[in-house]
């Protein structure tokens, strides 16, 4: 029973996990871009979530509102201010500009919120819980799953159905041809980190409600949606979503074996796919 | 005749290396005009230049008497420049009808509107709707070339550029891709034809134009011009072309 409640927990965990892993699987399985301040975002949201909900009284949802648009926005701005003259074939540049970004956003927390660990109420959203055949599965864990869930059958249809998809895989297929056939590929990229970051505003909701964060939190979400991204394979959402259900199970499985095992549970999985299937579980070789 | 695309003292390079030294070239409304000239003649860079791939002054490529040299690409392709580029430059993992409709999302949204639609490419290359749902990287070579042929008219161009259409594909398969120059060129579509095979450009085309190390060597009406002097043109001495 304790190993089934570890598999339903851990896929739990694994909703929270997509929630970051589907804006790296766009950024960095589509455009190839590697975003080191993907971690840190989720931070600077989560804490911007903390203080407009302290400061005007809003409830989760209403924060949720509030800070997806603004999460679209940062995405806008970073790419057109910084990523788009970086971005190419080779990953180095927007790699070393976005580490730069990492740190400096990373101070700038610091400096307004102090490094003290903080959550958002929730209202009793939190604690709520229901019983099925003796395992408890949190209401707040499901409702991340489920938009998890419907994240990644938007993305996928958008990217599958919808002319800015088809323009985001040419462009990401060969940005010079998309380019020939009048795909512009700075603004197809924008709209893509965008929705990336866009993501993040859930993800900052959800990931303040479930525990606290803190200014220098953002290094484990980065590992943690790198390691989905990989493990699932690169260039599709649902491998994203997939892998991190595998990482979430991977921790909660180890983390019954002994409490310290859990997160190292996780990364060692994690290696095992690098080394046995670097194409990724559900990757195509 | 009115020009369509003009280009003038062109010059473009890559970084320190220059690849074109003051071409100065011209197509016509509804023209077919073959760039011809050995391996490394500048003749890929001539198109990379007009299509804005490269940075080259205003001044020096104008398009429907405006200059546009170092328009974006995609604004290029706006205007009604497409080209069908050397190694065809699929868009891989997508499927064959998946790589028309990037072109068709795009154009739809022109102001300049156009007469190619799905079924109107798929009369003319039968195939493509046979393979609409195929991915593009496990189609023949032929195959292939049409897909880029069609992502390139699905763009609505009032000039196309074609760079070696028929390397690498079977006689029977090229005269059936150069088979469908004709009805491209009935919408008034001109055409600028990148070609190693001497007596196809020299077919296809209403003048020729003879590169050799970035620079014209010889241009004419495609008729009028002699083996010998495309020989002469072509290699810079007094060889024949076969
Ligand atoms: N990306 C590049 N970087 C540096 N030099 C290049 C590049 N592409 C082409 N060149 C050089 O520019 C010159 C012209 O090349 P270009 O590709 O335009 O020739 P071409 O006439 O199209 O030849 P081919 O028939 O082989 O396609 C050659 O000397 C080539 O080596
Ligand atoms: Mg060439």
């Amino acid at each position: 029973m304790q190993w089934v409640d570890a598999l339903v927990q851990g896929i739990l965990l694994g909703g929270m996990y997509a929630q970051y892993a589907l804006g790296m699987a766009l950024m960095f399985g589509v455009m190839r871009i590697v975003n080191v301040s993907h971690g840190d975002l989720v931070i600077l949201l989560s804490l911007i979530g903390i203080s407009l909900a302290s400061s005007f009284g809003l409830g989760p949802f209403a924060v949720m509102a509030a800070l997806v648009p603004l999460a679209l926005a940062f995405g806008w701005i970073l790419q057109r201010a910084v990523l788009n003259r970086v971005v190419g074939e080779d990953p180095l540049p927007s790699l070393i500009a976005t580490f730069g970004l990492s740190l400096a956003l990373q101070n700038l927390m610091l400096q307004i919120w102090s490094a003290n660990s903080r959550s958002l109420p929730g209202g009793g959203l939190e604690s709520r819980s229901i019983e099925i055949g003796g395992i408890y599965i949190g209401l707040l864990p499901v409702i991340v799953l489920l938009v998890a869930a419907g994240l990644t059958l938007g993305l996928d249809l958008m990217l599958k159905r919808m002319r800015f998809g088809r323009a985001l895989r040419a462009a990401s297929a060969d940005v010079e041809a998309a380019a020939m056939t009048g795909v512009n590929p700075k603004s197809v990229y924008a709209m893509a980190t965008a929705i990336a970051v866009g993501i993040l505003g859930f993800a900052a909701v959800f990931q303040s409600l479930r525990s606290t964060v803190a200014p220098a939190d953002g290094g484990a979400q980065l590992i943690y949606a790198f390691e989905a991204v990989i493990i699932g394979g690169m260039g599709s959402v649902w491998g994203a979503f997939a892998g991190s259900m595998v990482l979430g199970v991977a921790q909660a499985v180890g983390f019954r074996i002994d409490p310290g095992f859990g997160v190292l549970s996780g990364h060692i999985v994690f290696l095992l796919v690098l080394a046995l299937r670097p194409q990724g579980l559900f990757g195509r070789a | 005749m009115t020009e369509v695309l003009s280009t003038h003292g062109l010059v473009a390079g890559y970084g320190d290396f220059q690849a074109l030294y003051d071409v100065d070239v011209e197509v016509h409304e509804g023209e077919a005009v073959a760039l011809i000239g050995a391996n490394g003649a500048g003749k890929s860079t001539f198109l990379r230049a007009v299509m804005g791939l490269l940075p080259v002054a205003p001044d020096m490529v104008h398009f429907d008497g405006a200059p546009v040299g170092g328009t974006p690409t995609d604004r290029m392709v706006q205007k009604g420049v497409a080209i069908v580029p050397e190694g065809r430059r699929l868009f891989t993992g997508m499927s064959v009808s998946d790589n028309l409709r990037v072109a068709i999302d795009q154009s739809s949204r022109f102001e300049r509107k156009g007469c190619w639609t799905l079924s109107r490419l798929y009369q003319l290359f039968p195939i493509l709707e046979e393979k609409a749902r195929t991915p593009v990287e496990s189609l023949s070579g032929g195959q292939q070339q049409m897909v880029s042929i069609g992502r390139a008219l699905l763009c609505q161009p009032r000039l196309l550029l074609c760079d070696e259409i028929s390397l690498g594909l079977a006689p029977r398969v090229v005269r059936e891709i150069y088979a469908a120059l004709p009805e491209v060129r009935a919408q008034g579509t001109s055409v600028v034809l990148v070609e190693q095979d001497v007596g196809l450009a020299k077919s296809a085309s209403d003048r020729l134009y003879c590169m050799l190390e970035g620079r014209v060597t010889l241009s004419g009406r495609s008729e009028e011009i002699t083996r010998e002097q495309i020989g002469e043109a072509y290699f810079g001495g007094g060889h024949a072309v076969g």
